[in-house]
């Protein structure tokens, strides 16, 4: 099962680079945010299976933290640029 | 236990399968609104099947207790991150691709 694991961690690596290329090189400053919002997402269930890659369920703490954090900022960003960002 | 590994291995599989092409429509297709569904639904089905996959190797234990947490709060946070994304960008001025031929036709014209 540990290799099923490693497998899954890193096909997980694999979406969140897309994901951050996608937030790195997009058109507009909404796809900037969807590429973050995918990215932390995908970090929560990274560190979920990290934790089970490593024999250690106790990192599941640290995503229910990450989890929390990933909706607050997003949310505060978006009440941010709600009115005033730049539409190209 | 070897049919439990075998099912989890299944859930996991197709949890970053759907990842990973939500992550490919991130790029392909043509207008931000649909980039924002692609997203959204992809993103939630692999968190119920990866956090499945997990699931299933634990014992009925705290783990699982907060696995399931975890599955709820993303159930609930997903889908009204992307509502906000999208009402945000309306908001912004940000048009559909049809809008915005509609708008070149009445130019041209």
């Amino acid at each position: 099962m540990t290799e099923m694991y490693a497998a899954i961690c890193i096909a997980i690596l694999l979406v969140m680079a897309i994901a951050l290329a996608r937030a790195c090189y997009s058109p507009t400053v909404y796809d900037r945010i969807l590429g973050v919002n995918m990215f932390g997402t995908k970090t929560v269930l990274f560190i979920a299976v990290t934790g089970y890659l490593m024999g250690r369920p106790e990192f599941l703490d640290i995503a229910i933290v990450y989890a929390l954090i990933n909706f607050i900022g997003m949310v505060a960003v978006l009440r941010f640029f709600e009115y005033t960002a730049p539409v190209e | 236990m070897l049919v439990l590994d075998i099912i989890s291995s299944i859930l996991l599989i197709a949890g970053v399968f759907f990842g990973f092409s939500g992550a490919v429509g991130l790029f392909k297709f043509p207008d931000f609104f649909t980039r924002v569904h692609a997203a959204s639904i992809t993103d939630s089905i692999a968190a119920i099947l990866i956090i499945g996959g997990l699931l299933l190797q634990t014992s009925f234990d705290l783990n699982t207790a907060k696995l399931l947490f975890i599955l709820a709060f993303l159930m609930i946070t997903s889908p009204t991150a992307s509502h906000a994304l999208a009402k945000s960008a309306r908001h912004g001025g940000l048009l559909t691709l049809a809008e915005v031929k509609e708008k070149q036709q009445e130019q041209t014209h």
